[in-house]
């Protein structure tokens, strides 16, 4: 269970002992507690660090997006092109999570609850993602798919497009999501056990029934959880869409890359205008992520 | 219902987990499997559940071979070391599960359910305690939610694994006497895992001792006591009595 170490879960129990009670009258300091000014200073240079990085580009995109004021905005985002790319991003994520939900259960289940020859390479393959860069993904996808690669010509005599069209796009979304539902999934079920399901089925439950009364149950947080970030991965992806994509306008073009040729014809406001979308949806995502975890930790504390 | 096992012999690799082991529980009969960890004593009890499958040999319940049949259509009663009560259901749902997830032509009525689930909890003790989750019990209480699953599912054999071995040794105690004479109240054939000598000789009708794969000796705890037939269920049984004796002296 190295992973486990690897990929701390985030719906494991929380740490608790984080804050101490201090009586007034006689100051108990532990040794794990630092000084005022050393806490200052760390904390000072934890959030100056994350307003840097993060808090001022979020405002600046805001900020951009609305610099030609709110009715421009809008028509920015009401404008043909900007909504096929919304489209097209929307149908990345309606194709992306239920695939993935289904391979996550599928393959967290036979992990964590199965011994089997090659068990450690499909853990190693389901982390792939993570390790290798979202361009090369892309462009494996070309060298197979696209007209020069192995199957080009084949797939071109039998009229199907896959590379600057919309399967590749699926792929390459599903190529760079896959881990994220699994990997919630693996150390969840491993540290359940398949004790539950053993008594539901001496109890008569059959197989589906074990299934769907006892281990989704069990696992629906951790699958909500999963859910949103490969969500929000499949919506925000670049790189593999990119390279696929061939950037055809109002066909082929997803948010992110609609923003990068709004910004390359120097179409600013425009290109805020999209990208503060894509803010947004990140936005939703952290709180609605935060949500899940509150939840799962009352579910988890039975 | 009795139970026989005819000839088991289960491997694990080049682990041989139980080797011909042949066993007799007569109907009605409370019998406990001793036996040091790894001496194959909850391998012999999963075989006779349906949760794992023998390499040979048979199962027979009263006299009919069950070695095939699948683990939810043996009608056995299985309460779990750790208990594995589902955790995302009440009590009452717990305990109603068995009956909940029977074909709709034979799945009583919800009424139905419901008296025999509050019955079933009157008779462990738990009254009023249906809406609670099982992190909210102890571990005396989460054990009786366990066997009161097991029995409403109407079982024709009762199967322990450890029952008491997560409990602490006050609750242990009451739950023991309490367990026996619930046992002759129902008169329901049982079989239960301990590797403590104490628990098994108190309680268990017939003992079976059993020791890498094998079973060293059967008998009434007397006969054991009296003539045990190897150095292993002489050193085995003998020990806690001389603890005993030292700690009361």
């Amino acid at each position: 269970m190295e992973s486990q170490t690897l990929y701390p879960h985030p719906l494991s129990a929380p740490v608790t002992g984080g804050e101490r009670p201090q009586s007034a009258a006689r100051r108990v300091t532990s040794p794990t507690t630092e000084s005022a000014l050393v806490r200052r200073v760390l904390i000072g240079v934890a959030l100056g660090y994350f307003a840097a990085l993060v808090l001022v580009p979020l405002v600046a995109v805001f900020v951009e997006a609305l610099k030609k004021g709110f009715e421009f905005y809008v028509e920015s985002l009401r404008e043909p092109d900007a909504l096929e790319a919304i489209r097209l991003t929307l149908t990345m994520a309606l194709i992306a999570v239920p695939v993935n939900l289904v391979f996550g259960v599928a393959a967290a289940w036979a992990i964590a609850k199965f011994e089997f020859r090659g068990k450690s390479l499909l853990v190693s393959f389901i982390d792939l993602p993570f390790a290798v860069s979202p361009v090369i993904a892309g462009l494996v996808y070309v060298l197979m798919f696209g007209l020069q690669g192995w199957l080009g010509p084949w797939l071109a005599a039998h009229g199907i497009k896959i590379i600057f069209a919309l399967p590749g796009l699926a792929l390459a979304t599903l190529f760079v999501t896959v881990p994220y539902i699994a990997r919630e999934l693996i150390p969840l079920m491993e540290a359940q056990g398949t004790d539950e399901e053993e008594a539901a089925l001496v109890l008569g439950a059959s197989g589906w029934q074990t299934f769907f009364r006892v281990t989704l149950p069990n696992i629906k947080w951790a699958l909500v959880y999963g859910a949103i970030l490969c969500n929000a991965r499949a919506m925000g992806e670049f790189g593999a869409v990119s390279v696929v994509s061939g950037h055809i306008r109002g066909a082929t073009n997803t948010m992110p890359l609609h923003v990068e040729i709004l910004y390359n014809e120097y179409n600013f406001a425009a290109a805020f205008a999209v990208a503060s979308l894509l803010a947004l949806l990140a936005i939703v995502t952290l709180v609605l992520k935060s949500v899940v975890e509150r939840r799962a930790h009352g579910a988890h504390a039975r | 219902m009795s139970i026989h096992t005819d000839r088991i012999t289960r491997r694990f690799g080049a682990h041989t987990a139980l080797a011909d082991v042949g066993l007799h529980v007569a109907t009605g009969e409370l019998v406990a499997l001793l036996g040091p960890s790894g001496s194959g004593k909850t391998t012999l009890l999963r075989i006779i559940a349906g949760l794992q499958q023998p390499d040979s040999g048979r199962v027979l319940f009263h006299g009919a071979d069950a070695t095939h049949v699948p683990v939810g259509e043996r009608r056995v009663g299985f309460v779990f070391q750790h208990y594995a009560l589902f955790r995302h259901l009440s009590v009452f749902e717990n305990v109603a599960f068995g009956l909940r997830v029977r074909p709709r032509k034979c799945r009583p009525a919800d009424g139905e359910i419901r008296e025999r689930v509050d019955a079933l909890l009157a008779r462990v003790q738990l009254e009023g305690l249906g809406a609670r989750y099982p992190h909210q019990l102890s571990g005396g209480q989460r054990q009786r939610v366990a066997l009161a699953r097991a029995l409403a599912v109407e079982p024709r054999v009762l199967l322990l694994d450890e029952p008491f071995g997560a409990l602490d040794a006050q609750v242990r105690k009451e739950l023991r006497a309490w367990l026996r004479s619930l046992h002759d109240e129902m008169q329901l054939t049982s079989v239960f895992v301990t590797h403590d000598q104490e628990e098994a000789l108190e309680i268990a009708d017939r003992v079976v001792v059993m020791n890498d794969g094998r079973i060293e000796q059967v008998g009434t705890p007397g006969e054991l006591l009296a003539s045990p037939a190897s150095d292993f269920v002489a050193k085995f049984l003998g020990r806690p009595r001389a603890v005993r004796e030292l700690t009361a002296a």
